[in-house]
Order: C-alpha cells, then structure tokens, then sequence
C-alpha cells in the first residue's frame, strides 16, 4: 500500500441560506458535504460516485479550496489547505489542478489555446517568457492536438478536443493531483472513450493522482483504482472499483449500480432491477440517523436514529451502514 | 383545404401507424447547406416502440421534430420527404389538419424539463392546455383528467401539487410532469427526444418504467431517441442507428446486439466501458463525425471505418434488406466480404 498523499479528515462544507435584501437573516444551511473522511494514495486513481445534489463536485471543490471548509482538514504534503492563506494556497495549487465537466463553459472563448496554456506557466513562472511558446507546443502534443492549432479560439474546436486543452491546462503546472469533475459526461460515447484513454495514459506516464468524479459506474469502473460512492454529503461506501460494482454492500450502492442500464438484450429484460422511490432528500434537512433510511428496503427503527460511521468491511472495503451484518 | 379528406381508414396490420419515406431536412446557413437528416426512410407499427440511436449531430432529433412540424423554417427546410401518420401526410397536409393531429395523436417529450416546461404557468394549466385545444371540455373536467394523470405518473399529492410552480419540482419529477402532459391526450405515437439523458440513473429507471407503464396501459408506440445503447437494449423492440443524416442500419434489438453488421454500430458497441474490461485500452473510433455541410459522395463512415475501399469513398451505399427485419448500408457487408477484425 503506497504512501497517502491527500488527506481528508471530517471535512464538512456547509452553505448558509439567507434571506432578506439588506439585512440577511440566516434560516437554513445546505450540508453539501458534511463530515468526509478520505484518503487518497500516491498514484491512484481514486472514482467518486453519487447522485447529483449528493456532494461529489462540492468536495472536488473543497479539495481545491475554491469553496471555503466549514470545518475539518484537507492535508496535502503536511499542509493543511482548509487554514491556509492566499499565499499559500497559490502555491499548493501547482500539484493540485481540476479539469471541470463542460469543456464549453471552462475555457475563455477570448482567448487563444497559446493563451490559454501559457497563463499558468507565466503566472506560477514555470519557464522563462522565451520557452513558452515550446512549452505549449509539447503540452498540446502531449494530449494529442497539433501545435499548429495554438492560435485557434475555443469555438474552432469540438467538445473533445476541447476537453483536451482543458487537460493540457490541467497539466501545464505538472501537478502531483488532479481533481476531474465528470470531465466526460457532456461527451458523446466515443468520444468519451478517447478522453477517458487520454487519462489512463497520462497518470501512468506522469505518476499523477486522479481524483474523477462521475455519474456514470461503468465509466468510474473502467478507469479507477478504488471507488468512493457518497450520498447526501457522506461517504457511504469505499472499496476496489470491480469490488463496488461487481459486489455493492450497502443497500444504497446497490440500488444504484442496478438502475445502470446494460447494453445487453438478454440481461436487460430478466434481471431484477431495485428501483428507488421518490428523490433524494433535501441537504438543508437530511433526514435524522442514516441519511438514506427513508428510501432504504432494509430500513430499522435503529436506522432512524444512529448516524452509521464508515466501518472496516474486510481488508479492502469500508461501509455505512448499522444493518451491514445483517445484508446478505 | 379538404380536411379530414382520407375517411378513417380501417387499421389493417399491414399498414405502419407512421411511415416516413425519403426525409431530408436541411439547414441553410451563412456557412453552408447543412444536411442534418439526408434521405431518412423508417416505420413505426402500432404499439412498437423503436429506438434511435446515434452520437450528438447523426439527425436522430431533427427527424422527429421534422415529423413533428417542430423545424425553424428558416433556417431549416424539409427539402423532400412524405411521413404518412395514419393516411395524413403530416409533412405536406394543411397546417389545420397537423395541428389536430399533434399534441393529440402524436405528442413529444424532450430533453431537458428544465427548460421545456413554462416557469412562469402553474403546472396545472400547462398539463389541461392540450385538452382544452383538442378535446371540447371544460376547465373542471380537464382539472379532473389532470389530476388523474399526474397520479398515474407517480406524483405524490397531486391535489397540491398541480398548483405548483414547474421549479418547485425536481429534475425526475418534472420530466413526469412533461410525460403527463404529453399522454393526458392519449396519443397513439409518443416521441420521446431523450428523456432521461439528463437525469440520474436512479431516475432514470424510474422514467423508464414509466413510459414503460403508461405504453402497457395506453397501448401507444414509442419513438425513443437516444445516445444511450444501455437503455435502448431494455426498452425497444427495435434499433435503428443513424449516422451523419442517414440510417446505417436497423435491426431488432436483440439482432442488432448480437450480430450487428455495419462496423459504425459495431464500433459504437466497442465503444462502451461496461463491456471492456479494466486496464484494457479502451476501444475508440479514430476521427470526427463528419461535417454535413460538406457534400459527402460516398458512405459518411467510410472516412473512421477500419474496413474502407476505394469504393466505399465514391458510392453512398443504399439502406439494404438482410432478412426480413434486418438491414444495413454497408457496401462491403452488402458484397459478402466478411468484416473480420485485424
């Protein structure tokens, strides 16, 4: 087991609502992610799944420190981000880089792929003014678009090769991490597979970090090492990605992981589907106890009242959820 | 205009409920023609349901909403084409006579329930709007039907509900909204443009269910457009994959899963991560799609096509017969060259 290299420890990012013009009276608060534990090892590639509203992309963001912490530590190098000033932060954001999900949203259309990737070489110094201009050409090389292009707006693009200047942005600083927010899930299928390629290809040959975020199991299957499934702000389960999906423990991963439709004729139509009624809850009200009882089919009294915590089930696997002894 | 002028006619089985010959849309711009849908020939038997499939730009959306009367003209122009629903050319009929067929016998859904319900109506009016066009009814009555509908979608309080505003729903529940909308007509075609694409997968089953549900019990077709082989495998009775405006080939489900012969739906199929095993390179389809506003002489495919000749660049390959609900426009499959793998 290798060495972590990111350390979450309770971290909670909550949102205050507020109402009134001029004088704001706080009546609620949105626990978008609410108490998350997490390691995440050098060289992983580490999937993170859920529903949307469940927290995954406010954690991705809490990692990068773009929304502040209401409480908890995010340790990456000894260094604990969530108390860190600008200064500081600047400079942990070289081994740390998010490439975001709408590649047509993500880029300046006013500026050039030149301009776009020289920007955090000139504003980190990374190379003399002089070698930018070759720095770029090799990054754009690197995730496979022509140098020739580097003149070209955003707009001259399609969406996947727009997705790869978002990754050759990512990677201009040499990062040690980078966070992915569902970075193929405005793709078409094979387009995705190229980009998904992509990223297999540059952490091995980069020893990066992959924090990826998706919707899509089959996609997070494919390329992660291990598997975090979050519902509701909380981590309920984490184990080896073939683990999760192939053999789900918690009630919740398992509703999920049959609801992924499966291009097959034969299977489709005969195997038993658990379907979830109704929507998730409310983050500014979960529900009391294990935030998933009231869509759960093992549900108990005791579910309503205890918060499960992620507990050790064997060597690889850590669930939550009270009734874990009791699932089949 | 004669309207009504083809009396009811008698359903024989061999007559399709929608049949669609020879559509072409195109799209004039500053930039050039852009074929969007590009000599289109399908059917739709009563209480099928049939699967579009094709990557963003194939033209699966702008056939239906050709069909639907929905194209901006201009930009857009349906150049040829007849889409014959129940012995009305709904291409070429009076405007009066599509107007009572759509929204009652034909209905959509789209995409995006975001954006396709109007914010600022009460769901309530937005759901009786097509009774009170098409059905002569009054305002309580339709209240009523409403009400029963949204109870056979699955919303929980309908009574409370249906005074509600569209973004006081969630993303599944406003699709359900939408599905309401579009069967409280009881139309016998439901065009489904994506329905669940912007959904979760919990959702997404629940929609799916649905539409499952209300087709048992309504006895309607269903035209399911989608990016997504994994849906289309459950749901349709039959495939057809489109690819640059034009249908490359078209099957029964459980055919086109199992022996696809065209390498574009053999290639999109390699495409999928569930079917390829960890560590492996994924499989991709080297290119683009094609721009469709350039004149393509030959197959569209044949430029990211593994198995393509001379001929396949010189020669758009016709829509051919397999058996007797199979068929596919590949030249190389149409001449028995067998398309072993390198």
């Amino acid at each position: 087991m290798s060495d972590p290299i990111l350390q979450l420890t309770d971290v909670k990012t909550h949102f205050p609502i507020t109402r009134g013009f001029l004088v704001k009276r706080h009546i609620g608060t949105v626990k978008a992610v609410d108490g998350v534990n997490l390691t995440v090892r050098r060289g992983e590639v580490l999937g993170l799944v859920g529903e949307s509203g469940c927290g995954k992309s406010t954690l991705a963001r809490t990692i990068l420190q773009l929304v502040p912490t209401t409480g908890g530590t995010v340790v990456l190098n000894g260094r604990n981000l969530a108390t860190s000033s600008a200064r500081e932060l600047l400079a942990a954001r070289r081994d740390l880089q998010m490439v975001f999900q709408d590649p047509y949203a993500s880029l300046n259309p006013r500026m050039t792929v030149f301009a776009t990737l020289a920007e955090p070489l000139l504003v980190h110094r990374v190379c003399a003014p002089t070698e930018v201009a070759a720095r770029v050409a090799e990054l754009m090389r690197l995730v496979g678009l022509a140098p020739r292009f580097m003149q070209k707006y955003p707009h001259e693009f399609s969406g996947g090769q727009r997705q790869r200047i978002a990754i050759a942005r990512a990677l201009a600083l040499e990062p040690k991490i980078i966070v992915a927010d569902e970075p193929v899930s405005a793709l078409d299928v094979s387009i995705q597979a190229q980009i998904l390629n992509l990223l297999a290809q540059l952490t091995k040959k980069m020893n990066l970090t992959l924090i990826f975020i998706a919707h899509d199991l089959s996609v997070v299957k494919h390329i992660s090492d291990r598997v975090a499934v979050m519902y509701l702000g909380k981590i309920v389960e984490l184990g080896l990605a073939a683990d999760v999906i192939e053999r789900p423990r918690h009630p919740y991963t398992r509703a999920l992981v049959s609801a992924i439709p499966t291009p097959n004729p034969e299977t489709e139509r005969t195997r038993q589907r658990i379907v979830l009624a109704g929507d998730p809850p409310s983050p500014i009200n979960p529900p009391a106890g294990c935030a998933f009882h009231p869509r759960c089919a093992y549900a108990q009294a005791q579910c309503k009242i205890t918060a499960p915590l992620l507990v050790a089930d064997g060597p690889t696997r850590e669930v939550a959820c009270v009734r874990l002894a009791d699932l089949a | 205009m004669t309207r009504a002028s083809t009396p009811a006619p008698l359903k024989s089985k061999a007559v399709p409920l929608l049949n669609v010959q020879d559509l072409r849309t195109h799209f004039h711009t500053r930039n050039g023609i852009y074929r969007a849908v590009d000599g289109v020939s399908f059917s739709v038997e009563r209480g099928e349901t049939l699967g579009i499939v094709g990557e963003s730009g194939s033209g699966k959306s702008v056939t239906c909403y050709s069909i639907m009367g929905l194209i901006p003209q201009p930009p857009g122009r349906i150049v040829s084409g007849t889409a014959f629903f129940d012995g009305i050319d709904l291409l070429n009929c009076s405007p009066r006579q599509a107007r009572s067929i759509r929204g009652k016998r034909v209905s959509m859904i789209f995409q995006d329930p975001m954006t396709s319900l109007n914010p600022f109506l009460r769901v309530s009016e937005q759901i009786i709007e097509p009774l009170l066009i098409h059905e002569n009814i009054s305002r309580r009555e339709a209240l009523t039907r409403a009400l029963t509908m949204l109870e056979a979608v699955g919303i929980n309080d309908a009574a409370k509900r249906i005074h509600y505003y569209p973004h006081e729903f969630s993303g599944g529940m406003r699709q359900r909204v939408m599905i309401a909308m579009a069967l409280i007509t009881k139309p016998e075609l439901l065009i489904a443009d994506e329905p669940t694409t912007a959904l979760d997968v919990t959702v997404q089953a629940q929609i799916i269910e649905l539409i499952v549900k209300m087709q048992r019990e309504l006895g309607m077709a269903v035209i399911f457009i989608t990016h997504d082989l994994g849906v289309v495998s459950g749901l349709c009775d039959r495939v057809q994959v489109m690819y640059a405006g034009r249908i490359v080939e078209t099957a029964d489900t459980r055919t086109l899963f199992k022996a696809p012969s065209h390498p574009y739906t053999r290639a999109l199929q390699r495409s999928i991560p569930a079917l390829q095993s960890k560590g492996t390179e994924l499989y991709t389809i080297p290119g683009l799609p094609p721009d469709v506003s350039k004149n393509i002489p030959g197959c569209a495919f044949a430029p990211r096509c593994e198995f393509a000749t001379d001929r396949c660049a010189a020669i758009n390959p016709e829509l051919i017969a397999v058996d007797a609900n199979h068929a596919q426009a590949c030249l190389r499959v149409q001449a028995g060259d067998s398309l072993a793998r390198t």
